[in-house]
């Protein structure tokens, strides 16, 4: 019976996990070539198995400034957003938490909210308020705050307000569990000892969150890193992350093993902070 | 003047009155056990004089100082927590120093202190340790010696040995008011554990439904109970009703027999408190302080065994029956009691 348990998500991950790895793995060392699909496997049948790697592809990553700087952009896009649904989530968590408990769920459920409409609406939502047309700009004009409409859209702002909206409940929820379980004792012996409030969230609250920030940075950070739509409806021209590269190469290039050592490349790129989250978790 | 002085404190949750108009005082060097069962008010008591809670009305001042709309922060007394509350992220040594720390104390003369009060509950090797890696008792030192460290004048102790196994207990007790007498701070101990009470404290203050009953050294608040209340919670002693009789007495239906005490019973008497342990067997049955009863059921408890016994008016007596007089009778078997007159307590409520 035990075994069965493990069978189901073993083959769930053998299916849907380590096959299409393997797959993207061997992808990112296949030839390109012309055809449907455009690419040459990467090995052969040659009196035996011969594996013919082409390792051009993740030299072209290292070699070429393109994909090294949509590889940094998407760094600072995925911490800028994880760190700022740091610093929002955190009062919003710690809000909840020491709410009265009949106001918990109510509220917990008003974060999960947004999640009851649709991605591409909420975006949406956005481009109507930042458009030149926009909202935003039509009440600063009528207000006679401006005479041109400010250029709201396709900036940073507009990117980093998109990512913020639709990331932060990651940040809230894993926060609010970590502070809904701090003993709130901690905190009165910290101030029975002279701490003032000040010093007692400095020194008991926030380390004791600390795990609980971790794993909210890292929710955030690991699907912002790859996050393609976003940056492309709401981000400035000149932003290219590495979604973006990726889905220039696999529908606009047609060079398959590019777009997977991108994401190959990507993969290795977010292991080392879930490494590093597990190393601490387990330290503890 | 007493080094705390409560006076008309009150405080109540919602509708739920926790405390009604509570007047306490303590002096310096003094150590008071609060007793009462779970709902007595006994745990708001010290969180109101700690500042975790604020009171409705009434004052608290320590050592003239008053204390009621001061945050605890700024409270110059320390409590030890019955969870002990130690640091998760902190290791045993910065627990301890933790309250220096906010006080500024210079690192030479916080380290020598934390040593000097981890030392005093004899966990010196341990500083470096994290909480989670300790026993019970050793957290419960830890705990004891982090809210002794700033040497407070007083200190607030909630249940202090009721997380500790039997064995552990004991000793822990000893320990506790060795260090009180070596520190000389006022200890207030809340328990509802009225062994720990009549064992550790110079002083019982027995609280029920958020009022203070009485208030006395514990050898007089168990021979002389107040009220039916403390009577029956402190050593569990039998309370009979009956109706005052022309001599002074009390005449106990319930008993078939009357109660006499060494004075007349005051006026309005209704009710009289007797120990068990002061019941004797096998005396003469014949008129005020003995009766007669039915064994109904017996409880070995090693140097004794509890009784109960059916008397004659239908009251069912506690009895004890100490080892050393003999093997105590059957179950069934009919007994005749007696008693002192000193042993029979006046209730007033």
């Amino acid at each position: 019976m035990r075994r069965l348990q493990l069978l189901v998500p073993a083959l769930w991950l053998a299916g849907f996990v380590a096959l299409p790895l393997l797959v993207v793995l061997l992808l990112s060392i296949a030839q390109p070539g012309p055809g449907v699909p455009p690419f040459l496997l990467p090995f052969a049948w040659d009196g035996g198995l011969v594996l013919r790697p082409n390792w051009e592809p993740f030299g072209l990553l290292v070699a070429d400034d393109y994909y090294v700087s949509a590889f940094l952009q998407s760094l600072w896009v995925a911490g800028g957003t994880a760190g700022l649904c740091l610093l929002l989530g955190f009062p919003m968590a710690l809000g909840i938490a020491r709410a009265k408990p009949h106001w918990r769920a109510p509220l917990l459920m008003a974060v999960l909210l947004p999640f009851w409409t649709g991605f591409l609406p909420r975006v949406g939502a956005w481009i109507g308020l930042l458009r030149d047309e926009g909202w935003v700009n039509g009440v600063l004009r009528g207000l006679g705050w401006i005479d041109a409409p400010l250029p709201l859209l396709y900036s940073d702002l507009a990117l980093f307000l998109g990512m913020v909206h639709a990331y932060l409940p990651f940040a809230v929820l894993p926060l609010y569990a970590s502070l809904s379980r701090l003993d709130l004792t901690l905190e009165e012996a910290a101030s029975d000892l002279g701490a003032t409030p000040a010093t007692v969230f400095r020194t008991i609250t926030l380390p004791l969150a600390a795990p609980g920030a971790l794993a909210a940075f890292l929710l955030v950070f690991i699907p912002a890193a790859g996050e393609y739509v976003i940056p492309e409806l709401l981000g400035p021209p000149e932003a290219l992350l590495v979604g973006r590269a990726l889905w220039q190469e696999f529908f606009q290039n047609r060079d398959w093993p590019v777009a997977a050592a991108l994401a190959v490349a990507l993969l290795a790129m977010l292991i080392l902070p879930i490494r590093l989250f597990q190393r601490l978790e387990a330290r503890r | 003047m007493g080094l705390l002085e409560i006076a008309g404190l009150a405080k109540r949750f919602g509708a739920v009155p926790a405390l009604v108009g509570l007047d306490l005082r303590v002096e310096a060097g003094e150590f008071l056990a609060l007793l009462g069962g779970s709902g007595s008010g006994k745990s708001t008591l010290l969180r109101l004089i700690a500042g975790f809670e604020a009171p409705d009305a009434g004052s608290i001042r320590l050592g003239g100082q008053d204390l009621t709309a001061m945050p605890p922060h700024a409270r110059p007394l320390n409590m030890m927590f019955q969870s002990y509350a130690l640091f998760p992220h902190l290791s045993v040594g910065n627990n301890v120093g933790y309250g220096l720390r906010r006080e500024g104390t210079p690192r030479a003369e916080r380290e020598a202190r934390v040593a000097e009060a981890l030392a005093m509950v004899g966990m010196q090797e341990l500083a470096g340790r994290m909480p989670h890696r300790l026993s019970g008792g050793q957290r419960q030192r830890v705990a004891l010696a982090r809210a002794l460290v700033k040497r407070p004048k007083l200190l607030l102790l909630d249940e202090p040995l009721g997380a500790l196994d039997a064995n552990l207990r004991e000793r822990t007790g000893f320990e506790l008011r060795a260090l009180q007498r070596r520190t000389g701070a006022s200890f207030i101990m809340v328990t509802h554990d009225q062994q720990e009470a009549l064992a550790l404290a110079d002083r019982v203050a027995v609280l029920e439904h958020g009022r203070l009953v009485q208030a006395g050294p514990p050898r007089a608040v168990y021979e002389r109970p107040a009220t039916r209340f403390v009577a029956g919670f402190l050593g569990a002693a039998n309370v009979l009703e009956g109706a005052p009789d022309a001599a002074g007495g009390l005449d106990c239906p319930g008993l078939g027999s009357t109660l006499r005490a060494p004075a007349s019973m005051p006026a309005g008497t209704t009710a009289c408190a007797l120990r068990p342990e002061r019941i004797a067997l096998g005396q003469p049955v014949g008129g005020a302080n003995t009766a007669s009863g039915v064994v109904e059921d017996l409880a070995f408890r090693g140097d004794d065994s509890l009784l109960l016994v059916r008397a004659a008016g239908g009251t069912l007596l506690r009895v004890s029956h100490a080892e050393e007089d003999g093997p105590p009778p059957a179950i069934g078997s009919t007994v005749t009691m007696g008693w002192e007159a000193a042993a029979v307590v006046p209730l007033a409520g």
